[in-house]
């Protein structure tokens, strides 16, 4: 408890400074006028208050609470807590399924042949791309961090399954009719009422799972690294992957030994189909006078070679 | 609507091809039609199980490898294969190349039918099928690519219906809602090679979302481009199969034309062809420069990709240019088969085999997933044949003047 109310204090001076921040960088934009400010609508930082979850990979037991506590709060087939102390399960490394919103897999450390246990599930990325993919809008970024997914709406179609980086969502093929695309709603319901966390950090007996604003928690993962020379690597995974998670990792080992990939770099996927979406109105509004320029000029040019001499015309190659 | 003057009934005239109902049963008693019942006796309960049970049973189809051949083969093919609509509708009203008139009918028709059972691919592929309307009317994910894709397809086959128009309503013998129709035709043509350009682009634009899956031989900025490119050969081979098909297998409905005149006209399509392959090869290399990935080239997928590239653009181009050096009308029609396998063998490797290639597991289409598609292919083929051989698309109708 004690140590929480310090990460509250901790977060509000970070808040008042990175406020202060905004204020100045507000008021040259309001001095630059209209240009500026939409170079700054594309550089929203996100909701200032937005929360997120340290994973200290060290710290980890492989206890698979997290498992039973997030099945319990979220009405997934469960099985006893007792049963979730069974180490076969770890012989493979699994994904998240329907019904399965997370999962912690063991990789082996090969310099010590140590076990390192990795949670597994929804990131909540800053610039989510299931969010831009979805042609219904069934995802959404809420300013609390969380992705959340709206079953009354969605087709089925699994794109957002196609462009997560993360393989993340997963999908009730065993519906026939019904079927929904399930993932980790980071408790949205328990996290966007006070004092909120989620019901895998709740339970968490380690405190390998840390909850609060991600703003802290990065300066406290680098403050880890810092404090404690030569035991993890230099890198808070999730602090630029793909722009930005919710969900941060500390490791002894490099990352892609742990499961997470770090072939993602710092490309915000959404903007990946930014170019497309741009061309799709320069073609909507250049090809009907393009075509017609096509069109006048095929008529002029059939009608000279008419008065010349009746040939049959060859076609050359039409392309775009 | 006015009768066909002869004692026969309206529907032996227009649905029986004037024969009695006992003559019609008998004269479809071919080996064809067996072949076509076999699949479909096979596949119809084979769509009513995954409709019943759901895709778990019935497909391969897992959470990591989400989409299979019902994307990669029915709706990306599909769509590639209906480009002929578009690029004929181009070739024909905005160029005004008169003398490809003979395509066009046929051309629009597979179109249509293209899209139209792509869709219905689409239809056993979503999990809710019955919410397909809801990014028209219920919820707008407007930055979204497949936003883009459920529109432009409605819209097209709305357009195509459209085209296809002045046929059925010959067909019918009205002449009013024919000679309407008629002129709408033109407008939907020009507002169709809009969302044709847009849409076959957007395919490919859909996995630009993807960089992390696709395999970077494949994966390119220029995706969109390749996709517009090849579907514009994938349209001009599919003319020159469907045609040379159809004049053997219709063969009584184009008696009046001249095959000398429509093996030259096959060969200037070939010739178009050849050009375009050449522009969609340069492109796939420009596309491997701009991601630097020469080095992949000599890999297990870089020989697979060279295989497609060498094999099925680089050669294809090469054999059509032979073709129209030589004036050889069967190079040129064995050459539009290989583009169009090319074109295939291009979506399946973007979709399924170059798609999830670091994955632990791999995705192969199950039976039922094989016999559905299949028996898709039929219905469609079926329906154009149905249609062929009622509605004048392979000629002009008599009674009504062909004043394009």
């Amino acid at each position: 408890m004690l140590r929480k109310s310090k990460v509250r204090i901790a977060a509000m001076r970070m808040n008042r400074r990175k406020f202060l921040g905004r204020l100045a960088a507000t008021g040259g934009a309001a001095l630059l006028g209209r240009a500026s400010q939409a170079i700054a609508i594309d550089n929203f930082p996100g909701y200032r208050d937005r929360y997120g979850v340290l994973v200290d990979t060290t710290l980890c037991i492989g206890c698979r609470r997290c498992e039973w506590a997030c099945n319990e709060w979220n009405k997934l087939p469960n099985k006893p807590i007792k049963s979730f102390e069974d180490k076969t399960v770890f012989d493979t490394v699994r994904r998240t399924h329907a019904g399965t919103f997370t999962v912690v897999n063991r990789h082996i450390d090969s310099n010590d042949s140590k076990p390192v246990y990795v949670k597994k599930q929804c990131m909540h990325c800053e610039e989510p791309a299931c969010v831009s993919a979805c042609f219904v809008k069934a995802f959404r970024k809420t300013p609390e961090g969380a992705v959340v997914y709206d079953a009354s709406v969605c087709v089925g179609c699994r794109y957002c399954m196609i462009v997560c980086p993360f393989d993340i969502p997963a999908f009730e093929y065993d519906e026939p009719l019904t079927p929904l695309v399930t993932k980790c709603t980071f408790c949205f319901d328990r996290i966007s009422k006070e004092g909120g966390v989620p019901a895998c950090v709740n339970i968490c007996p380690v405190e390998s799972l840390r909850f609060g604003r991600r703003a802290d928690l990065i300066k406290l993962a680098h403050e880890r690294i810092r404090n404690n020379p030569g035991k993890y690597i230099n890198h808070v995974y999730g602090e630029h992957e793909v722009g930005g998670t919710s969900w941060l990792y500390l490791s002894a080992i490099p990352f892609d030994k742990i499961g997470l990939r770090t072939d993602l770099g710092r490309t915000i996927i959404p903007k990946l189909g930014k170019t497309f979406l741009t061309a799709v109105s320069v073609v909507l509004v250049s090809w009907p006078v393009l075509f017609t320029g096509l069109y006048v000029f095929s008529r002029m040019s059939s009608k000279s070679s008419r008065e010349n001499m009746p040939s049959t015309k060859m076609k050359a190659g039409k392309d775009g | 609507m006015d009768r066909s003057p002869e004692s026969l009934s309206w529907v032996q005239e227009k649905i029986f091809l004037g024969k009695t109902f006992r003559e019609y049963l008998k004269s479809n008693l071919t080996l064809s039609n067996s072949i076509a019942a076999l699949i479909l006796i096979v596949a119809i309960p084979t769509m009513a199980y995954r409709f019943v049970r759901g895709l778990g049973p019935s497909t391969n189809l897992s959470d990591i490898n989400p989409w299979g051949i019902w994307i990669g083969i029915d709706m990306l093919c599909g769509v590639a294969f209906a480009a002929g609509g578009f690029v004929m509708g181009t070739a024909f009203y905005i160029l005004g190349l008169k003398e490809y008139r003979i395509f066009v009918r046929p051309a629009i028709l597979t179109g249509f039918l293209g899209y139209l059972f792509a869709v219905v691919g689409l239809i056993f592929d979503l999990g809710r099928y019955y919410r397909l309307p809801y990014p028209m009317f219920v919820s707008f994910g407007v930055t979204s690519i497949m936003f883009l894709i459920a529109w432009h397809v409605a819209l097209y086959l709305a357009c195509q219906f459209v085209e296809w128009c002045p046929a059925i309503f010959e067909w019918l013998n009205m002449r009013k809602a024919r000679q309407w129709f008629y002129r709408l035709a033109v407008g939907a043509t020009i507002f169709g090679i809009l969302l044709s350009t847009l849409h076959q682009s957007a395919l490919g634009a859909i996995f630009l979302l993807a960089p992390g899956k696709l395999h970077p031989l494949w994966y390119s900025e220029l995706i969109p481009l390749f996709f517009f490119v090849s579907a514009v050969t994938a349209g001009m081979s599919m003319v020159i199969v469907e045609s040379s098909l159809s004049h053997r297998v219709f063969r009584n409905q184009v008696a009046h034309i001249d095959h000398g005149h429509f093996d030259r006209l096959t060969i200037s399509l070939g010739k178009a062809a050849s050009a375009v392959l050449l522009t969609y090869f340069a492109l796939k290399i420009i596309g491997v420069a701009h991601s630097n990935s020469w080095n992949l080239l000599f890999t297990h997928y870089g020989y697979w990709f060279m295989f497609e590239i060498l094999g099925f653009i680089l050669l294809p181009a090469f054999l059509f240019a032979y073709g129209v050096r030589w004036k050889n009308v069967r190079v040129v029609r064995f050459t539009a088969l290989l583009t169009v396998l090319g074109i295939i063998l291009n979506r399946v490797n973007v979709c399924i085999i170059a798609f999830n290639w670091n994955a632990a597991v791999r995705y192969y289409p199950s039976w039922m997933e094989v016999v559905i598609t299949l028996g898709i292919i039929t219905l469609e083929i079926l329906a154009f044949r149905w249609i062929v051989n009622r509605m004048p698309i392979l000629y002009d109708h008599p009674k009504f003047e062909s004043s394009h």
